[in-house]
């Protein structure tokens, strides 16, 4: 178990980049996902279409196909994801603003995935809104948008935070592969690097990377807990 | 259908020719060569493998340039011409060679349990193979190199990437990425790591990387399958010599390589070998290392 003392750095380095990477994924799948939720069950039909289309594609496809067009995909068409590189964000995050591509692709990767999986547990939750409260908004004269953002919505974020939490919480772990596509030292890579390079011990460095995801994700468990249990007594 | 099988015809019959070919210009005494035509001393290895008229020989089945076997079922490159060449001196004809798949991870065994004879298979010397095994060589000297488009000349050698902006691809937990590490300004901006090295020669041919490193036999391997578009940039920055492995203590049977590598290296069979196979992607022909008899 000195592999975990002796090399904490790599560890230490590698949660970081991991946490980093499963935040700004995080923001990107649940701004995809609302979108998509929107679009669902708008009454447009050619949006609801896309909404559609976008849901059962990303949701149907392994992860690592989607990770195998992030970041072999999209160079082939010419882009190096450099919309990411977001000017405020790049200083504190500061992979995103490099000029090696592949913490921006593992972003779109993840993001686009777990949007999908978003997507339908937002609508689970605007589902789960009774189709009433909707009416009565309508009957008020409130518009598409004013009724989304003042009526349903709010309800439906209640309903679905619990089932969101889960979709999260397995994006936190998808976010393993982002190692294998050209990230380099995130807690995979760095495990990889550990056993095969330096030719340390696999399990205790297995350990190690499992004791990083757990930091990230049992908290995350706790708090929807939480958060469930208060709901809970509001109703 | 018809096709197929008359572009298989026209591939069988000109792989033959050329093979024909080579045997015709490897040496005198090669060829119609008989078991009377070589003595050795009795109770040799040499003598074994000269009256039974068949030898095993290990080399790699999936190396471009060294040990690449094709679709006629036969493989080629430059150990396995060395291969011909020592089965040659022993009197052996080409076509009693019985080839056999050595990867990397089984070459010791195989040598250990006589399921081989030798060994030519990009197999580098060091002191922890020769607790189990004997190398009788090196006859080429590897080492690591860098990749680059064909028209990329801002990039000259490792010291290139010390600049900080240059990126380079390797692969997951290899030597060769350690290697580079110390020529890197920062890390974490200039290098990426796949599992396998065509993924970073599609990050080079896209351009999200400037340059991939490993042994430079390998990259020899990618630009001959991607005639024109690659090159090395530069000279080798690390030292990887190629032996022949045998099995340990057969001192008579490694003497008698050597013996032939040095003749090889003098009389230009080595040289030919080397420009017919992994030669014809570099411009120059390696000086011939210097064998070591330890």
């Amino acid at each position: 178990m000195s592999v975990l003392v002796d090399h904490f750095d790599v560890f230490a380095s590698g949660f970081w980049l991991t946490f980093q990477l499963c935040l700004l994924s995080a923001v990107g799948a649940l701004i995809l996902g609302t979108l998509g939720a929107v679009m669902r069950i708008s009454p447009v039909p050619p949006l609801r279409w896309v909404g559609t289309a976008y849901v059962t594609v990303f949701r149907n496809c392994p992860l690592t196909i989607v990770f195998f067009f992030a970041a072999f995909g999209l160079p082939s068409l010419g882009s190096n994801a450099d919309f990411l590189k977001i000017p405020g964000l790049s200083s504190i995050f500061s992979r995103l603003g490099i000029d090696l591509p592949y913490f921006r692709f593992a972003i779109i990767a993840l993001s686009v995935y777990t949007g999908a999986f978003v997507c339908e547990a937002i609508r689970s939750g605007i589902n789960a809104v009774s189709p009433g409260q909707a009416e009565a908004a309508r009957a008020i004269g409130l518009t598409f948008t004013q009724n989304l953002r003042f009526v349903v919505l709010p309800q439906a974020w209640k309903a679905a935070i619990v089932p969101l939490g889960s979709v999260i919480i397995a994006m936190i772990k998808n976010s393993a592969l982002a190692g294998f596509f050209g990230l380099v030292g995130d807690l995979s890579n760095g495990a990889q690097n550990l056993t095969s390079a330096l030719g340390e011990p696999i399990i205790p460095v297995f350990i190690g990377v499992s004791i990083g995801f757990l930091i990230m994700t049992v908290p995350l468990g706790l708090l929807l807990d939480r958060i469930e249990r208060r709901r809970a007594v509001a109703r | 259908m018809r096709i197929t099988r008359m572009v298989a015809v026209a591939a069988v019959a000109a792989l033959s020719l050329g093979i024909a070919a080579c045997g015709g210009d490897d040496g005198g005494d090669s060829g119609d060569t008989g078991s009377g035509s070589k003595s050795f001393e009795a109770g040799s290895t040499m003598e074994k493998l000269n009256k039974a008229q068949k030898i095993t020989i290990g080399t790699k089945f999936d190396q471009p340039g060294f040990g690449l076997k094709g679709l006629d079922g036969k493989p080629a490159g430059f150990d396995v011409e060395i291969g011909k060449l020592i089965a040659d001196e022993l009197g052996i004809a080409d076509d009693k060679i019985t080839w056999v798949e050595t990867p990397s991870a089984v070459r010791e065994e195989k040598i250990e349990k006589a399921e081989v004879d030798l060994v030519v298979a990009t197999y580098t010397i060091n002191d922890k193979r020769k607790e189990r095994i004997d190398f009788a060589g090196p006859y080429y000297e590897a080492g690591q190199n860098i990749l680059v488009k064909a028209d990329d000349t801002s990039i000259t050698g490792p010291d290139s990437f010390k600049a900080g902006d240059k990126k380079v691809c390797s692969v997951q937990g290899s030597t060769p990425a350690t290697n580079i590490e110390k020529y890197l300004a920062n890390k974490a901006s200039q290098l990426v790591v796949f599992d396998v090295y065509q993924k970073c020669v599609d990050a080079l041919t896209n351009g999200q990387v400037n340059a991939v490193t490993t042994d430079n036999v390998i990259l020899l391997g990618f630009i001959a399958r991607n005639e024109g578009k690659f090159k090395l940039a530069g000279e080798n920055f690390t030292k990887e010599p190629y032996g022949i492995g045998l099995k340990k203590g057969d001192n008579a049977f490694r003497t008698f390589v050597n013996d032939t590598l040095e003749t090889l290296f003098k009389d230009g069979r080595w040289e030919k070998a080397w420009k017919d196979t992994a030669g014809k992607y570099v411009d120059e022909t390696p000086t011939p290392p210097t064998i070591n008899r330890y």
